[in-house]
């Protein structure tokens, strides 16, 4: 057969299903929308980047440090400066800071800004022009968030440490921020010239110092490459507007990718949809195929005019998915906003339209492929005794061929939808398995129901429930998608419910709720002595020392990080600065894995090392084990101790954890700070006790952690609300599949009314009929989907996040609850007609 | 009598247009008769039985079901009169493919509810005994062939203790053997239950073993005979 006759063929034979057909293929628009919507975001996102890059930056060059530039440094600058250069300074640092009219107290960053920064792009104030004017005279301008929280307005005055300034006005819009960083870390911008005046900048506090630079790309290069060593020795990292964008790009493109995996479920949930259709239109189509076979077709003709159905139908579900998606697309920047830095210009992007279409016809046909080799391998004999058995089976190696490709395409779309190849192929093999998982449980669901279900039940439920084993009911297809889009959704709860109980710290009494940083030595008694005339004891005073680490096993750091043989330690873990303690017990977050803890013992001997205690994971990034030395570098005096034990550390727990504990006896002397924690109940008191604080001791930074706990939840839900937003898609799948599955069995429900209205049965006993079907429907998709979430959760609570696990029992009811309700609903919409045909009509069509 | 009508009439709309299947429908059924109604292709045959049973409203005209006028029941009415007095066997068998053999035969009972379930149960198998199924109550129709379906059928529609039997065509899918079996047992169940009897057919050997023939022609009744019968 010549293509054009199959052509023609194919389009005449799709007369009378094409509706149908076009329904079923309407659960691939959903994935291939999802698909579109995610990809062409991700491309305007990466236009945005490059068009504003530099504005997000604000220079050609950040250079930054955890300390101030040494001279070296400054010399550099210097020169940089009186050779014409413009040179931007912006020091930063988190503080709490006081309204004195409201009595309120919030920790805030402080930003100290000189110079013309940014040199790209403008910072909107109210009143307007304020960016350049309020540095003269002893004002801030802050994030509206700042007034927010402490109740204030402009024209007030904030204490800053010692230093008073009156609020000039607030910042509308700077570039590179993004809405939801700025509501939970709100900033103030004060003028350079006034930060000493705070007196906030003293031991143990963590800073950023950032110099701006303009200047052209090239010489930005010359002058990196120059100071390279300079920078390198004295820990200033660096960022050209090119690394920024490549990093946002790469960022948002993760971003993007890891929610496109989300979408590739809800597309694979159609394919699924696609088959279970086929292969009720194969059911259809057989003795058509048979009558073409007896007319002279070969088989590979017969495949061909089929095929080129579903090619067409694929191309028509695709295209309304390319269409949904570019309206969808409009709406993910809301439900992403936030979460980006940037203004996302809406613009069509062709690449992954084209995509869509493809992948969309490409998972039709690789999912309709199998059941259409049933018509392909059809008996011509069908044609003249209908009763013969359906279809043939076709041969091993065609069978072999399309499984193959359906595998193959799989793992294809898995990788270049997925952020990394192996997430790719991790990707492929959990949708497998999950699948598999998913069948399993709804199979056994089915088959326990079918076995267990009480006789003694009324009929008209027992029918209803025997109605699911109905023939072409498609139960299972429409049980998996819509378990999975259960599945994501319950899971993506568990996790987020577990992680936020968690951090519910009001509802334990015993634990701390405000905590007090950055104590100074001579601080430590003044301020358990304020705590104590509010009535509040502090519950736990930690010492903190900072530290580096100057040699291992005697090997000074350099030569380790030079090393290029054997085994070398993580960069991270050799360079960083760590925050030490020292005591003589263990805290309940911790267990010790290898060695002994000090206890009793606390005598040293003479001439033995002072002992440490390091957490597990950091010995393993150092190479390190019991027994080994560490020499530290505690402000310049050089400590040389070694590791006594291991631990392992629960770090989600809201307490001061450490990597590394020194015994006692050892630092008590160095430089150091100390946290306080303490509870207070109320919240009015809790604000009052933080206010006498830091009106006391302007440098103690306090934080109340109900208030990190609503932040987190926030950051939490907008998180997961972008992924929710994509397993709706699969939920949306799920439903399309139920209404195919429905149209499918549409005539035979209507004759199964007929039949029971014939020999007595009202319309509302139909009806509940129909009813008890649609809610065992619902009841096994919810089911099989919450049954495998709450594993799921479970498994990635205890093992990934290492927490306590509680099931969310009633939350979980409730999704069942709402599924059921849905496909009850979405089912009766369906199923007017059965209900609503006089019998006679049916009968009529029936015998004539 | 069991099923009277008058004047009866029914006009379905045909692509926009009329169409009258039935006109001047004049029928008086006495209890225990056995008629068989005739007649070509589309001259009304089923949809008189449809209406007989109450299966729509008639255009115009009346019909009694032992003494209630059917049209002016409401549908559930209608449907809960067929539950206690009306059988019906279709040509297609139409058993539910999702029930065994027995529950087939207990849906009636269970539709029409306030059975004892296990005198229920115990009537269903005596009449899967009585159609010769006693072996196979346990098997879903695709796991029986088309003459034992339609025993089913037979068994179902007796099911109720019915005071009418309505079959359309009841062996237009089966052999000529099967079928006579099927029709041999829908009479004895007759005679013995003391069912009134109404069939449509096609089938003249079929048609002779009735008391009374009654033939449609363009829907309209041409000839109402009584025969000699068996």
């Amino acid at each position: 057969m010549r293509l054009p006759f199959a052509l023609a063929l194919a389009w005449r034979e799709s007369r009378g299903s094409r509706r149908r057909l076009a329904l079923y293929l309407g659960s691939v628009s959903l994935g291939v929308a999802a698909l579109v919507a995610i990809t062409s975001f991700g491309a305007n996102v990466r236009t945005s980047v490059q068009a504003q890059a530099r504005t997000l930056l604000g220079a050609d060059l950040e250079l930054r440090a955890r300390a101030p530039f040494p001279d070296s440094v400054e010399a550099v600058l210097d020169s940089v400066r009186r050779s014409g250069v413009p040179l931007a300074r912006v020091t930063s640092f988190a503080s709490m800071v006081l309204a004195p009219r409201t009595g309120r107290t919030r920790l805030i960053e402080v930003r100290a800004v000189s110079g013309e920064f940014p040199f790209y792009g403008t910072v909107a104030t109210d009143p307007p022009g304020l960016w350049t004017s309020f540095r003269a005279t002893r004002t801030l301008i802050v994030d509206p968030a700042v007034l927010v929280y402490l109740e204030a307005r402009v024209g007030d005055t904030l204490n800053i440490g010692d230093a008073r300034f009156v609020v000039a006005g607030v910042v509308t819009r700077a570039p590179g921020d993004a809405a939801l960083w700025t509501a939970i870390g709100p900033r103030v911008f004060l003028p350079a010239q006034f930060l000493d005046e705070t007196n906030l900048l003293r031991f143990g506090s963590l800073a950023q110092y950032r110099a701006y630079v303009q200047m052209p790309d090239d010489d930005v290069q010359r002058f990196l490459n120059r100071h390279n060593a300079l920078f390198q020795r004295h820990r200033i990292g660096n960022e050209t507007v090119a690394e920024q964008e490549e990093d946002l790009t790469r960022a948002v493109g993760r971003l993007a990718r890891w929610l496109g995996l989300v979408g590739l479920v809800a597309l694979l949930l159609g394919g699924l949809g696609v088959g279970s259709a086929v292969n009720v239109f194969v059911g259809d189509k057989l003795d058509s195929a048979a009558l073409l076979r007896c007319l002279g077709a070969r088989q590979r003709a017969v495949l061909a005019v089929y095929l080129l159905q579903a090619i067409a139908l694929g191309l028509v579900g695709a295209g309304v998915g390319v269409v949904l998606g570019l309206l969808v697309q409009a709406v993910l920047p809301m439900v992403l906003s936030g979460l980006l830095p940037l203004e996302i210009s809406t613009a069509l992007q062709w690449s992954p339209i084209l995509a869509g279409l493809g992948i969309g016809v490409g998972t039709a046909v690789l999912f309709a492929l199998p059941p259409l080799l049933r018509l392909q391998a059809v008996s011509p004999l069908r044609a003249l005794r209908h009763d013969l058995d359906g279809g043939g089976r076709a041969s091993r190696l065609w069978r072999l061929a399309v499984y193959g490709a359906l595998f193959i395409g799989l793992i294809a779309l898995s990788v270049w939808q997925a952020p990394r190849r192996q997430v790719g192929f991790a990707f492929a093999g959990s949708v497998l398995v999950t699948t598999a998982l998913l069948w399993l449980t709804a199979r056994s669901l089915m088959g326990a129901t079918r076995r267990w279900f009480p006789r003694r039940a009324s009929y008209v439920v027992r029918q209803g429930v025997a109605n699911l084993f109905r023939p072409q009911n498609q139960t299972t297809a429409v049980i998996l998608a819509i378990g999975f889009g259960v599945f994501l959704i319950a899971t993506l709860y568990v996790v987020q419910r577990n992680l936020l109980d968690q951090l519910a710290l009001d509802s334990r009494p015993d634990r701390p709720n405000l905590v007090f940083f950055d104590v100074q030595l001579d601080q430590r008694h003044g301020v358990v002595r304020v705590l104590a005339e509010r009535g509040v004891s502090a519950l736990g005073v930690t010492p903190i020392v900072p530290a580096r680490i100057a040699r291992l096993n005697g090997r000074p750091t350099d030569s380790l990080t030079a090393d290029t043989l054997g085994r070398v330690p993580s960069r991270w873990a050799l360079r960083r600065d760590y925050r030490n303690t020292y005591r003589d017990t263990l805290v309940s977050s911790e267990r010790l894995t290898a060695g002994a803890w000090w206890v009793g013992s606390t005598a040293r001997r003479e001439g033995e090392l002072p002992r440490i205690s390091v957490e597990e994971e950091l010995a393993g990034d150092l190479g390190v084990r019991v027994g080994d030395r560490i020499t530290w570098n505690v402000q310049g005096v050089p400590v040389e101790t070694q590791i006594a034990s291991l631990r392992q550390v629960s770090w989600a727990r809201f307490e001061p954890n450490f990597f590394v504990v020194f015994e006692p006896g050892v630092l008590e002397r160095a430089p150091q700070t100390f946290v306080l924690l303490a509870r207070v109940g109320d919240a009015t008191r809790r604000a009052e006790l933080q206010r006498d604080v830091v009106l006391a001791y302007p440098n103690v930074v306090s934080v109340d952690l109900t208030l990190v706990q609503q932040a987190v939840d926030g950051i939490v839900s907008k998180v997961t609300l972008a992924i929710r937003f994509m397993a709706l898609f699969s939920i949306g799948s799920g439903l399309v599949i139920l209404v195919g599955a429905l149209a499918a069995s549409r005539l035979q429900r209507i004759r199964e009314a007929v039949l029971l209205k014939t020999i007595g049965a009202s319309a509302g006993q139909v009806r509940r009929i129909f009813l008890t079907e649609y809610c065992a429907w619902g009841s096994l998709a919810a089911l099989t989907g919450v049954l495998l979430a709450g594993m799921a959760g479970w498994a990635l609570v205890t093992q990934l996040f290492e927490l306590r696990f509680r099931l969310p029992a009633l939350a979980l009811v409730g999704v069942w609850a709402t599924v059921v309700g849905l496909v009850a609903a979405v089912g009766l919409a369906n199923s007017r007609a059965a209900l609503s045909k006089p019998p006679l009509a049916v009968l009529r069509e029936l015998s004539e | 009598m069991i099923i009277e009508t008058r004047d009866l009439e029914q006009t379905y709309s045909s692509g926009g247009r009329p169409l009258t299947v039935l006109r001047q429908i004049n029928l008086s059924i006495a209890p225990r008769e056995f008629v068989a109604v005739m007649g070509p292709s589309g001259s009304g045959k089923t949809t008189l039985l449809g209406l007989l049973a109450g299966l729509d409203r008639p255009t115009r005209g009346v019909v009694r079901l032992d003494g209630d006028d059917l049209g002016s029941l409401s549908e559930d009415a209608r449907a809960r009169l067929r539950a206690e007095k009306v059988g019906f066997v279709f040509q297609t068998f139409q058993l539910m493919p999702t029930l065994t053999a027995l529950e087939n035969v207990l849906v009636p009972l269970e539709l029409r509810g306030g059975a004892d379930g296990a005198a229920a149960e115990l009537r269903a198998r005596q009449l899967l005994e009585r159609v010769g199924l006693g072996d196979r109550v346990d098997h879903y129709p695709a796991q029986l062939s088309g003459g034992e379906q339609q025993r089913v059928g037979v068994a179902r529609a007796f099911a109720a203790e019915p005071k009418v039997l309505l079959a359309d065509e009841p062996t237009g899918s089966l052999d000529a053997e099967t079928g006579r079996a099927v029709i041999d047992l829908l009479v004895e169940l007759n005679r013995d239950a003391g069912t009134t009897l109404v069939l449509v057919t096609h089938d003249p050997a079929l048609a002779a073993r009735a008391r009374r023939v009654i033939r449609l022609v363009g829907g309209t009744i041409v000839a109402d005979a009584r025969t000699e019968g068996q």
